[in-house]
């Protein structure tokens, strides 16, 4: 019964956070706010049990992207543009909302056992991961070793989404590239 | 910001905490929650503190953008290298059973390696993106926006940030050949 109440008490903070950050004009309100948005989310994840997520969300969403979203903030105007109300993009918003509140009620109950994303790979991690990882932690036994090439291709997405970053904020060329680096990589390509 | 000494001290001694945190993360993560993603972002955190607090060109000196670069093509290799170097030794990409004399110890060994490359990449990502963004005003404002700023119309920005980044850009390419 507690833990209903304390849940209900994190929707309420959520949906009240979220409706602040829609209804706040100063960015910088914002982005604090999303911050905020975080860490409540983080706490939620932490009575969900999630505690590596919950871990990930206050690390990731709470401290650097808000740091990020800051940086981003000195190059932009402070205040949101006053846009008014349009009718369509809002009904269709209340729509989706009301419609994934249904498809709530359709889902099966919190940590049951037995529903079919449970039965299928689940249960032999669970098992056998002591005797075949040997790692106390699952879900690091599960991300690194059973899923290691996902979280290989995870890596490789964060490798090439810097990198477009860096090429588009910090506007190198093809020019400078070509020029100086050329001999050092294949002297690094023959170190490798 | 750069002035207080409150911040400056705090900042200070927070720095090694923060960065000893993130080491526990990343080589604790077998046992307790935790890895190589969530250990890049705190380690990060420690030097993007001491580039608000130091100042940006402190924070340049202390992790240069070079040695950044290599620090995030140095963690992909690490782990795409584990799974080559577990191809050689006659298993699967990335099965890290054939690494060691006992499959466990090569578990371990695999993991900590690939956990290490993540951890690597991710803090060197997350470094290089706040310094280019951070890179692209002269002064970073974080803390300070007070209300007459925010006041300002966004058309005066609109038409003085392209004039001050195409310059900008100028000068660098004029200053790069000497």
């Amino acid at each position: 019964m507690i833990e209903f109440w304390i849940n209900a008490a994190i929707a309420i903070l959520l949906s009240a956070i979220g409706i602040m950050a829609v209804r706040q004009q100063r960015l910088f309100a914002v982005i604090i706010l999303s911050g905020a948005y975080s860490l409540v989310a983080a706490t939620w994840f932490v009575i969900l049990d999630a505690v590596d997520v919950a871990f990930t969300e206050a690390a990731v969403g709470a401290g650097v992207s808000t740091v990020l979203a800051l940086g981003t903030l000195s190059m932009v105007p402070a205040n949101e543009k006053q846009r008014p109300v349009e009718a369509l993009p809002l009904t269709l918003a209340i729509a989706t909302g009301l419609l994934l509140l249904l498809a709530v009620a359709d889902m099966p109950e919190f940590g049951s056992p037995d529903t079919p994303v449970q039965q299928h790979v689940g249960p032999h991690y669970i098992t056998q991961s002591e005797k075949e990882i040997g790692v106390p932690n699952i879900v690091t036994s599960v991300l690194s070793s059973y899923r290691g090439f996902d979280t290989f291709g995870e890596t490789a997405v964060i490798f090439t989404a810097a990198i477009a970053v860096f090429l588009i904020l910090t506007g190198w060329t093809r020019k400078k590239v070509a020029k100086k680096p050329k001999p050092k990589t294949s002297a690094s390509k023959s170190d490798v | 910001m750069q002035d207080d000494p409150v911040i400056r001290v705090v900042a200070k001694v927070l720095t090694p905490a923060i960065m000893l945190f993130a080491l526990y993360v990343q080589f604790h993560g077998d046992y307790g929650p935790g890895g190589g993603f969530q250990a890049g972002v705190i380690f990060a955190s420690a030097f993007i503190l001491n580039a608000i607090v130091f100042g940006m060109n402190r924070g340049r000196h202390v992790w240069p953008p070079k040695f950044n670069l290599q620090c995030i093509a140095l963690g992909v290799i690490l782990y795409g290298g584990t799974g080559v170097a577990s191809l050689f030794l006659g298993g699967n990409f990335l099965d890290y059973n054939v690494l060691s004399h006992d499959p466990i110890h090569g578990q371990h060994l695999g993991i900590l390696l690939i956990e290490f490359g993540v951890g690597l990449t991710v803090a060197s990502v997350m470094v290089g993106l706040f310094f280019a963004f951070a890179s692209r005003t002269q002064h970073l404002r974080l803390l300070d926006l007070s209300p007459s700023k925010a006041a300002t119309s966004s058309k005066v920005d609109a038409k003085t940030k392209p004039k001050t980044t195409k310059s900008a850009s100028k000068t660098k390419q004029a200053s790069n050949p000497k």
